[in-house]
């Protein structure tokens, strides 16, 4: 089950891209589109519909963006992607630009990643050499400068505008109003690492791995309290007790999936899958081993959201500062029980609220722990 | 505090703009590469950029206070960033932050009197798998030990960086 099988795999250069020249526009969107691949980055929207939707703007100036502003705790895939197979990265350009009609992309690049930058700069140069005569095509390298919330597309955008790094409202989204205010397509690293072997092997073979309506691999970071951390890939929709045999970390007290903003899977749940629908398969894995205090991890949680909300919203803003609060009132035993309740209509009301992913997803694990872990944390003998 | 020469700011956003071209969207690279290369954006910096893409001085100011990598003020020329996100947290981060801080004489946010080192904390920096980590400007150390961490240090205060 745990193997090799696409991500980390081989792939020989050129090859997809050669092939897609051939193919065009309409035929690689169509081929994406039959995949049903679905973006990496957290969010699972489908990558074909994506292209499409740029594909069929009458604006003829448009943009790819390859997000490499991985910054969700936990996660380090893209990392090992952008380092040892940047090629396959550079080849889903390419052929990116080709399905969407676009002349330029740009890699948004962390600026905690900015020891990788060299290496990515050369391998642009080594395809523009090789293929600079057959496909029309530009890639440049930008930088974030250390903003989580700009991993949100449209912030990131905002980011690549040269504004503060702040998520819009939608609609327009990106595939109409984006980069310079032109249709522009936002695709996760590992979204883009896929396209090249999906143009080789076909959508009927990227459908053999994965479950209905989630198809395909995914890679995973293990972190934490495990014996053997590190990348894996393995297929859509694998029970998270299967992954967390491989890795050494069944022992455990609980499981943070999908990083910060995913949610803590307690040791009951632990068959669940991981895809869309389920566990957030978003890549990030920490395991939290059975003699950490559950108060501290939370706390830990909490002061990333903090620092990293925007302060655009107020359900945001104030939200995350009021759980963090209250979390440490009801641990030391300065706020009634009862004030328990009110933070939990507050993570709903954050929840339905908030202007972005963050602020609605940063609830999930103060529900899960402060669920889970009510008597730990709240009835103590501190 | 020394400020730097017009002349060189002038050629840094010059350089920038020269491959970017003059447009709102090269705000961001002009930002960094005045940080990289002065080691802060001072009022100076904000006038000059202001001057030569025509975007009001607020308005650069309000996009500079949103990136942590952006720094108001001069900090040291070696900035140590401790990640403070969970597994490195599990693998003893603590301890490489105390270590740091009785080296270097510094508490978190602050810097060394002979203006070397500025210490501070980070979110994930992408090194789970190798925690603790840590990033001293732009280059990253794992599977840190306090001895590993006085090494380093050692390294960079004699000029020989490991």
């Amino acid at each position: 089950m745990i193997e090799k099988k696409v991500l980390l795999n081989k792939l020989d250069r050129g090859e997809a891209i050669l092939r897609a020249v051939k193919m065009g526009s309409e035929k690689i969107v169509s081929l994406i589109k039959d995949s049903e691949l679905r973006g990496r980055g957290g969010a699972g929207f489908p990558t074909g519909i994506k292209w499409e939707r740029v594909l069929n703007q009458s604006e003829k100036e448009r943009y790819l963006i390859c997000n490499a502003d991985e910054g969700e705790p936990g996660t380090f895939k893209d990392r090992i992607l952008l380092e040892e197979y940047t090629e396959k990265m550079i080849e889903g350009m390419i052929i990116g630009q080709i399905a969407i009609g676009a002349k330029k992309s740009f890699i948004y690049l962390r600026q905690e990643y900015k020891f990788l930058a060299e290496k990515i700069k050369n391998t642009i140069e080594e395809y523009k050499k090789l293929f600079g005569d057959k496909v029309d095509f530009q890639i440049d390298l930008r930088f974030g400068a250390g903003a989580y919330v700009c991993g949100e597309e449209f912030a990131l955008i905002e980011s690549l505008n040269g504004f503060r790094g702040e998520p819009r409202n939608k609609p327009p989204f990106p595939t109409e109003k984006g980069f310079k205010n032109k249709p522009t397509v936002v695709n996760n690293v590992e979204t883009l690492c896929n396209i090249p072997h999906i143009v080789l092997n076909g959508a009927s073979w990227f459908k053999k791995f994965g479950v209905k309506g989630c198809y395909g691999t995914k890679l995973f970071s293990v972190a934490g309290d495990v014996e053997k951390p590190g990348i894996y890939e393995v297929e859509m929709g694998i029970p998270l007790i299967e992954l967390l045999e491989h890795v050494g970390g069944v022992d455990s007290k609980a499981v943070q999936v999908g990083g910060y903003a995913g949610t803590t899977v307690v040791p009951e749940d632990y068959y669940k899958t991981l895809c869309f629908g389920d566990l957030p398969p978003g890549g990030s894995i920490i395991v939290i081993g059975k003699n950490r205090d559950m108060g501290k991890v939370l706390e830990n949680i909490l002061e990333f959201f903090l620092e990293e909300s925007c302060g655009q919203c107020t359900p945001c803003r104030e939200g995350n500062y009021r759980l963090l609060e209250g979390l440490r009132l009801l641990r030391d035993g300065k706020a009634s029980i009862k004030y328990l309740k009110t933070l939990f209509t507050l993570c709903d009301v954050m929840k339905i609220s908030a202007k972005c992913g963050l602020g609605q997803s940063s609830p999930n694990s103060f529900l899960a722990i402060m669920k889970n872990f009510k008597d730990e944390i709240l009835y103590n003998e501190r | 505090m020394i400020e730097c020469k017009v002349d060189y700011l002038k050629r840094i956003i010059e350089d920038v703009l020269k491959v970017h071209g003059n447009h709102r969207s090269s705000l961001l690279p002009v930002l960094i590469a005045v940080n990289d290369k002065i080691g802060f954006i001072s009022d100076m910096a904000l006038v000059e950029i202001s001057k030569q893409m025509d975007i009001p001085i607020a308005e650069i100011h309000g996009v500079m206070s949103f990136y942590s990598f952006l720094n108001k003020k001069k900090k040291g020329k070696y900035v140590i960033r401790i990640c403070r996100s969970l597994s490195c947290e599990f693998k003893g981060k603590n301890r490489i932050k105390n270590v740091i801080m009785r080296e270097l004489g510094i508490g978190v946010g602050e810097t060394t009197d002979d203006g070397l080192f500025t210490l501070e904390e980070t979110n994930c920096i992408g090194m789970c798998d190798r925690s603790p980590a840590m990033l001293i400007n732009d280059r990253p150390y794992y599977n840190l030990t306090p001895e590993r961490a006085i090494e380093i240090l050692e390294s960079y205060r004699g000029g020989k960086i490991i």
